[in-house]
């Protein structure tokens, strides 16, 4: 990790999308600023509708926002076009999502090598290979993620997240569609690996328990940042 | 809900799709239906009129009364043979006396000098003229200005008579024809009692009042009088507006089965998109009869609007190529019907009700659990008697269209054959593909893991995909193919000379003659006239039938042949040809058409009257003769040892080029006992009019593959929601443009050839037997038929796989996956 510890690792200014509703338009975020320092593990958390997740995609740069910036490891990321974003991706993020979102086309450690092979990484399977024994999934190879349970599918997508040993994890509800034993062995596993790698952590969740886990909470409401934008 | 699920966009794709497929069909039929129409009347040209009576006593008032009471157009023709004498010379020659409007369908086309170019012409001769066949010229020494006698009368030549549209094939009009005006006709003193003469009437009208004459006519004609009509007056004309007939309803039959898939395909993307939705209604009570009772008048509103909105497209569409191809279209197109309207309607309810109702019933079966865990599929069983019943269905409306059971069935059955076999085929094809492409890079791993880990979905696709090339192979190269043997069935090089009368001594001379003249030896057959006296031991004579035209037909004599080896362009349909066993005990062969009006088949003893002797042989072979080849052609054929002993003449068509026309009067000149009859513009117009049923059946195939094309491309756009959802995906992970692109592209591209390949092999035997079984066409297999087709699938995948990741490329990540959350 070059990067110095004073430079945050992802840096909102000013960040605001505003969709149309009808005739009218319906401002979803408003004036965000926020940062986040490498090895922080964040919380973003808020009603439903609050504007959480679009935050997070606007974060990672899956959607453009309506004026303001984003800066990743400190390069303006919409001063990127789409694959200019999707290879700063590749290098520095990796994602968990509520609903896993495993490719339904791959097995299990095809959806793990996917990203390192993305990235032309020549290790893919070796390293996939591991990362899957590190998350209980080793027998579970190659398994298609219908034939896996909830909670197995989400090791997988753990696995795959942290396979490319990404700077900043970004969390979108990672329990959400999980029971609550499955969701806090999850959980464990997910602050085991975060710990393991040192990542930078951003977590989408309304579970206030899962956000007292993490160093600091983000709290958004109606689209504003109510408390604890740090930095 | 219908307005609900419209206006989330969810049924525009399934409701275009069945407005696309309702206006194909439709708009097929429309024009199919009036392309017919005209194929009918221009070949009502070939008789000169739409009904032709012919009698051989003058025709009584009121048929004329009735005929203009009826609305029809009326003209009349008076035929006989007489001498026409010029000076010194004379000749016998076939008179028609004509009314001033005749013919009534077709024109006639004449000429100022024998050889001399010729034109149209609207009307027959003034009074006080006659045309003459250019065969006359020579021999009576006349030219054009000159007066000849006529009976009593004296007539001036007033043009070279070069076409009479109605002037059959039959040899039934040899001598040459003199035209003239009726009104001059008491003024020769001809027509005496005795005399044999024929009188014809001829109408045309609009077909309904055609129809109606005819029906009110056929119970009234009385002894010696017979109506004639396309059916049993032009046989090789018939058979040119059959075959066109059947290819325009296949192109029908095609677009059926693609509007089929493309709502199959449709309904398919609709239920999956609606599982969740489904899912949560059953979750909060609904039972399966709401759940049914939802979609069922849903869909039911959405066919009614779909089907109205396709017929009134489908109208203005086929009036629109009307107006826009004119020129193209050769034939003048009579105005269009209601049925189209209907069969479009129909066709749209049943295909709907026939393909969209079995996916839809899995909505019904959906587990609640789906709310839950959302692979949760619904259970297949149940759709498979659904699918059967719509099959059923399908197989209903395309015997209503084809209208012919046996047209209807090969067309089904070859596509329930390619479609059984390109799913299994296609199934093993992607297994094996998807394993050896294992290897390579990681877009290709993910385009071709996604190729096997879709198997069975890849698989309805390509089952989807291959049907639809399948059809527009078939409506290009197939079609392409099918035309070409129609149209090689009257060769350039087909008969345009007879020669009649040729003695038995004369042959070999003739023969010289020809070496002489530099022509290929032309190929006789003995000819020999008898009369049927009776069958299987009983006498026959008009009396036995109580059809005018069976009994004109006993009444003549029969222009009997002999050969033990059958003609080349014959086929015999039940029976064998004559055995060893045959020609040594005398047998008979007779052709299809006169063994079904006299009633007689395999096994029946004729016995025929020749020169005041009798002979009995058994019928051993039915034969079908091929009209349409302008060749010499016999009813009757027996084996030799029963004929070659009575007074035979000799008979034969030849192909004579235009640079040695001069040959045939050297020819009469040697021999004047022979008869050349030209067919040349006969052959010629019969030419004409197989070419123009053929660009208008082409018109028609251009339509039908068009409707093909975008019901492809709605068959493609099946996949596009699980693409946009996985694409999203890959770009959140990192993927570069391209490389989603590249991973879509194999998937496609392999789709793509797995497809295409198919399509080639089955519209390649799709075409063959249709060919060989329903057209009676040999079929030469067009080899590039298995390269257009993978390159058809590659062109036809990737141009969707274009505008599908395009659209996924656009669409931003977060979208495509919180709609998948």
């Amino acid at each position: 990790m070059s990067q110095s510890s004073a430079a945050p690792i992802v840096k909102a200014t000013a960040l605001s999308k505003v969709v149309p509703s009808g005739a009218s338009t319906l401002a979803i975020l408003q004036d965000i600023d926020l940062a986040v320092m490498p090895g922080e593990a964040v919380a973003v958390v808020g009603a439903s509708g609050s504007g959480k997740s679009t935050l997070l995609g606007l974060l990672a740069g899956l959607d453009t926002p309506t004026s303001g910036a984003v800066e990743l490891a400190g390069t303006a990321l919409f001063a990127l076009d789409e694959d200019g974003r999707a290879a700063l991706r590749a290098k520095l993020l990796g994602f968990v999502f509520q609903s896993f979102q495993l490719l339904p086309a791959l097995n299990a450690l095809e959806n793990v090598m996917l990203p390192l092979e993305l990235a032309g990484r020549t290790d893919a399977e070796p390293a996939a290979i591991a990362m899957l024994e590190r998350v209980g999934l080793r027998d579970r190879l190659t398994h298609y993620p219908k034939t896996l349970s909830g909670g197995e599918q989400q090791r997988v997508a753990l696995a795959r997240a942290f396979v490319v040993r990404p700077r900043l994890l970004l969390a979108d509800e990672p329990t959400g569609n999980l029971d609550a034993a499955t969701g806090a062995a999850v959980i464990d596993l997910l602050f085991e690996l975060n710990a393991e790698q040192g990542t930078t952590l951003l977590l989408v969740t309304h579970d206030e328990m899962l956000a007292g886990r993490c160093g600091r909470s983000i709290r958004l409401a109606g689209g504003r940042i109510v408390n604890g934008a740090g930095a | 809900m219908l307005a609900r699920d419209w206006r989330a966009g969810e049924l525009r794709i399934l409701g275009l799709a069945l407005v696309v497929a309702v206006t194909a069909v439709t708009s097929v039929a429309f024009f199919a239906d009036r392309v017919r129409g005209g194929l009918v009347r221009d070949a009502h040209q070939l008789l000169g009129a739409d009904v032709l009576l012919v009698a051989d006593k003058p025709w009584p008032d009121d048929v004329r009364d009735e005929i203009a009471r009826r609305g029809l157009a009326l003209a009349e023709a008076t035929w006989f043979i007489s001498m026409t004498r010029h000076g010194e010379a004379a000749h016998l020659s076939g008179v028609k006396a004509v009314t001033g409007n005749y013919p009534l369908r077709g024109r006639m086309r004449i000429a100022d000098a024998p050889n001399a170019p010729d034109r149209p012409t609207a009307r027959g001769p003034e009074p006080g003229t006659v045309w003459l066949d250019d065969r006359l010229f020579p021999i009576l020494g006349v030219k054009v200005g000159d007066a000849i006698e006529l009976g009593d009368a004296q007539l001036r030549v007033a043009a070279v008579l070069t076409l009479e549209p109605d002037r059959g094939a039959s040899f039934f009009n040899l001598a040459p024809r003199v035209l003239m005006n009726r009104a001059d006709l008491a003024a020769t003193g001809l027509i005496q009692p005795g005399s044999r003469i024929y009188y014809y009437l001829l109408a045309a009208g609009t077909p309904e009042a055609v129809g109606d004459f005819q029906r009110w006519m056929t119970p009234r004609l009385g002894r010696g009088e017979r109506i004639e009509t396309l059916e049993n007056a032009r046989p090789e004309a018939r058979a040119s507006i059959e075959r066109g007939e059947q290819f325009v309803g296949l192109t029908a039959l095609l677009a059926v089965i693609l509007a089929a898939v493309a709502i199959a395909l449709s309904t398919r993307r609709y239920t999956g998109r609606h599982l969740d939705g489904y899912a949560v209604m059953r979750c909060l009570g609904a039972t399966q009869r709401r759940l049914v009772s939802l979609f069922a008048w849903e869909f039911a509103a959405l066919g009614v609007v779909a089907s109205a909105i396709g017929c009134a497209l489908g109208f203005g569409v086929q009036g629109l190529i009307e107006t826009w191809l004119g020129k193209l279209v050769a034939v003048q197109l009579p105005a269009p019907s209601w049925r189209p309207a209907l069969q479009g309607f129909g066709t749209g309810i049943v295909i709907l009700l026939g393909f969209a109702v079995p996916p839809l019933l899995q909505l019904r079966d959906v587990p609640a659990l789906r709310v839950i865990r959302r692979d949760a599929g619904p259970p297949k069983q149940g759709a498979v008697l659904a699918y059967a019943a719509g099959l059923a269905a399908f197989a209903a409306l395309i015997l209503w269209q084809a209208g012919s059971v046996q047209l209807a069935g090969y067309v089904l059955g070859g596509f329930l054959v390619a479609m059984a076999g390109s799913g299994a085929l296609g199934y093993a094809l992607i297994r094996l593909i998807a394993r050896w492409g294992g290897r390579a890079g990681p877009s290709w791993r993910y385009g071709l893991a996604s190729l096997r880990r879709r198997s069975l979905g890849n698989t309805v696709q390509v089952i989807g995909l291959s049907l639809g090339l399948t059809a527009i192979l078939l409506l290009t190269f197939t079609r392409a193919d099918l035309l070409e043997a129609w149209r090689a069935k009257i060769p350039a090089d087909a008969p345009n000379r007879f020669i009649l009368n040729i003695q038995p001594e004369q042959r070999a001379p003739v023969a010289a003659f020809f070496a002489e003249e530099r022509l290929p030896a032309p190929t006789t057959y003995p000819m020999v006239r008898g009369r049927l006296a009776a069958i299987d031991g009983r006498q026959v004579s008009a009396d036995s039938y109580a059809d005018e035209r069976t009994k004109h037909l006993v009444e003549r004599e029969f222009n009997l042949s002999f050969m033990d080896e059958l003609p080349g362009h014959n086929r015999v349909t039940a029976g064998h040809w004559f055995s060893a066993a045959d020609l040594r005990t005398g047998a008979l062969s007779i052709e299809a058409g006169i063994a079904k009006t006299l009633r007689v088949g395999v096994g029946d003893r004729l016995t025929w009257s020749v020169a005041g002797r009798e002979f009995t042989a058994p019928i051993t072979s039915i034969r079908e003769l091929a009209w349409d080849s302008m060749r010499v052609n016999f009813f009757v054929i027996t084996t030799p040892g029963l004929l070659e002993d009575y007074p035979t003449s000799y008979i034969t068509g030849f192909h004579l080029p235009g640079s040695a026309a001069g040959a045939m009067n050297r020819l009469v000149q040697r021999f004047p006992n022979l008869t050349v009859v030209d067919m040349s513009a006969i052959l010629q117009q019969a030419l004409a009019i197989m070419n123009q049923v053929i660009d208008a059946v082409q018109l028609v195939f251009l339509f039908a593959l068009a409707a093909g094309l975008l019901v492809l491309y709605a068959a493609l756009l099946a996949t596009q929601d699980e693409r946009l959802q996985e694409a999203a995906v890959m770009r959140a992970l990192g993927a570069a443009r391209a490389q989603v692109a590249r991973a879509q592209h194999t998937e496609f591209f392999a789709l793509g050839v797995v497809a295409g390949a198919l399509a080639s092999a089955s519209a390649s035997a799709i075409g063959f037997v249709l060919a060989e079984r329903v057209f009676q066409l040999s079929y030469v297999l067009d080899g590039w038929i298995w390269l257009a087709g993978p390159a058809l699938g590659i062109a036809c995948v990737t141009l969707n796989a274009w505008l599908g990741t395009r659209a996924a490329l656009r669409y931003p990540p977060t979208l495509a996956l919180r709609e998948a959350g």
